[in-house]
């Protein structure tokens, strides 16, 4: 992927992170290499076990890389503590000190840092309006609800002004509700800031809303880094496309290959305009992801052909599911109307034409 | 759900539960009453009177090995309190190891290894070194106490550190704090109702021993349980009730006391 403008605010280069010793060593992190702009709201996404939350300790120091190196703008902070790094976390259980009021644990930070009294003061209060918390201020952090613990959290991480804000899953234990709140405001908050954001989550849907760019990571990796609309409808490899929204998986013979454009010919017969994923190899039976809102079911013929299995209506969709005539599963999302059902039932013969534009050939 | 095996509504619970408080209490409340008794007999009542009371506060025996008692509990239980807070701190905040199972045998020995072994040991070891220096003060029961009080001091302490929220020190870390500064304004605030059980617990267990102390100690280092003791071999008045029976009321104003901080500490 080409390096688009922007200086990067956290560079990660090569970072090996290995746990254990000898024969149970296991490699948490293989060899990663990202770099995250400046002002940028950056996902790490995956499945628990992938790694994204190593990689966000070993930017915050809570652990340090067995091999490469971390730059904060151009410095390499692999070897510094913690409490050296202008980097906070919004850690996933919060952590907030009970002992200490929310204000006082808004202020921790800076105080630490020996900032003035006043200054502390005058900067608590900044943040307890930025996270609209002014009323509860002397309160112990006991005595809030989950999603203004939340808030203090985040204020508390804020405070000091750092030059990345790294957060954990912090939206996990909240409701769903207050969760979609949280997204929002954790989005203004940025944009206000205007703090480079390290986000960690395994909830596609969410990284897909609230970032910028996002870097898929399975099994110690990085799959994948780009846009949301990257991501979704030009996924590189089956484990990205397989984890974020739901998909279709054709086998296909590629030709005519070319500026990142392909045509490919499935077992139907029927040859479709594809664009191609970057580092792919020409083989013999490639792989074709279709979105399933990207295809249309129709009763004459279309690029495939093959009987309804299942209808599954879902409010603002139906989902239906077609065996096709090569025996491959392929799931067809068609908008509701109030007016009428799906137009189609099980059983029926149908026919399903894929869009100018809708397939993307996969590397692996 | 009816189905759930709750022990109250057993057969005979009740009957069970009553006969172990009176085993229990019986012989405190006994020993009590008995201390107001106006007569010389620990058995025959006679009176109500305070005279025992009066008769230990005025014998200076009482009184040194009161004070005696109540200066060995403060040091050793003082120095066993910080030794056993360094000790938890080292064994808790650490990765586990081979032979950190090994450590905490280590530390909690005087628990295992039977009291009249060490008492025995001690007398050996401590003779020798009298010997040596001609030192003969408290010294020595204040260092014999303050071992067999580390592993009373440890087990809270340590409790308390386990059940504390790891990440809390991580997130003063993350917010600038020092090692230093996020144990002294994030762990310790944290640990102190354990530490301060500790402590007390430490406190009582020392003000209680008699084995050790009657090993260890030399002429007219009478601590109060070693008195009343020596009092046995002669003849038995309620004076030792009387003194049991302060000795029963500080304990439970320590505990008293422990409590409401420990309560107030939680709920802040």
């Amino acid at each position: 992927m080409p390096e688009q403008p922007g200086r990067s605010a956290i560079e990660v280069r090569g970072v090996r992170k290995v746990f254990g010793t000898g024969e149970s060593q296991v490699a948490a992190l293989d060899t990663v290499s990202v770099s995250i702009r400046e002002n940028e709201f950056f996902t790490l996404l995956g499945p628990s076990g992938c790694g994204k939350t190593t990689l966000l300790r070993l930017i915050a120091g809570f652990d340090f890389p067995s091999a490469g190196e971390i730059l904060l703008h151009g410095q390499d902070i692999a070897p510094l503590p913690p409490f050296k790094r202008p980097v906070n976390t919004v850690f996933q259980n919060y952590a907030l000190f009970p002992h200490m009021t929310v204000a006082e644990n808004i202020g921790f930070g800076l105080e630490m840092l020996g900032k003035p009294k006043a200054e502390v003061k005058a900067r608590v209060a900044e943040m307890l309006k930025l996270v609209k918390m002014e009323a509860l201020s002397n309160r112990r952090t006991s005595q809030i609800s989950g999603g203004q613990q939340q808030r203090v959290a985040l204020a508390r991480a804020l405070a000091p002004q750092p030059k990345v804000l790294l957060l954990d899953e912090p939206l996990s234990a909240l409701d769903l509700k207050l969760r979609k709140e949280m997204q929002i405001e954790l989005k203004r908050l940025q944009h206000e800031t205007g703090i480079t954001f390290i986000f960690v989550t395994h909830d596609q849907e969410e990284a897909l809303t609230m970032s910028d760019r996002i870097a898929v990571m399975s099994s110690g990796k990085i799959l994948q880094v780009g846009t949301p609309w990257d991501i979704y409808d030009k996924p590189a490899e089956r484990f990205v496309a397989d984890f974020i929204g739901e998909t279709n998986f054709l086998t296909a013979a590629i030709s005519g290959m070319g500026n990142g454009k392909a045509r490919a010919t499935l077992k139907s017969g029927a040859t479709i305009d594809a664009t191609v994923a970057e580092g792919f190899q020409p083989k013999d039976n490639a792989t074709v992801v279709v979105r399933p809102e990207h295809a249309k079911l129709t009763s004459g013929k279309g690029d495939l052909s093959g009987t309804v299995e299942n209808i599954v209506y879902f409010g603002t969709d139906t989902h239906i599911h077609v065996r096709l005539d090569s025996s491959e599963t392929f799931t067809v999302r068609q908008q509701n109307t109030r007016s009428a059902g799906c137009g189609f039932e099980r059983g029926d013969k149908v026919g399903i034409s894929i869009g100018n534009d809708a397939a993307q050939v996969l590397r692996d | 759900m009816a189905s759930r095996f709750d022990i109250r509504r057993q057969t005979g619970f009740t009957t069970i539960a009553m006969i172990c408080f009176f085993a229990l209490y019986l012989p405190i409340v006994t020993l009590v009453v008995y201390a107001f008794n106006s007569g010389n007999s620990i058995a025959v009542w006679e009176g109500v009177s305070l005279r025992w009371f009066y008769q230990a506060w005025n014998n200076d025996q009482v009184v040194d090995a009161a004070i005696r008692s109540l200066q060995i509990a403060l040091v050793a239980a003082t120095v066993a309190t910080i030794v056993a807070t360094m000790a938890a701190l080292a064994t808790t905040r650490t990765k586990p190891y081979p032979g950190l199972g090994f450590k905490y045998a280590f530390i909690n020995q005087p628990l295992m290894v039977p009291e009249i072994v060490t008492a025995v040991a001690l007398l050996i070891f401590f003779s020798r070194i009298k010997i040596w220096t001609g030192y003969s003060g408290l010294g020595y029961l204040m260092a014999a106490h303050t071992a067999f009080c580390i592993p009373f001091a440890y087990l809270p302490i340590r409790a308390r550190l386990e059940s504390m929220d790891l990440s809390l020190e991580t997130a003063a870390a993350d917010l600038y704090a020092t090692p230093w500064k996020a144990f002294r304004r994030v762990t310790f605030p944290l640990l102190w109702p354990g530490i301060l059980a500790g402590l007390m617990l430490a406190f009582v267990i020392s003000l209680d021993d008699v084995v050790i102390t009657e090993f260890v100690k030399s002429g007219g280092q009478d601590t109060l349980p070693t008195y009343m003791l020596g009092q046995f071999r002669r003849f038995i008045t309620p004076e030792i009730n009387a003194i049991s029976t302060v000795f029963l009321l500080i304990s439970i104003l320590i505990v008293t006391v422990f409590f409401f901080i420990s309560r107030k500490k939680d709920h802040e």
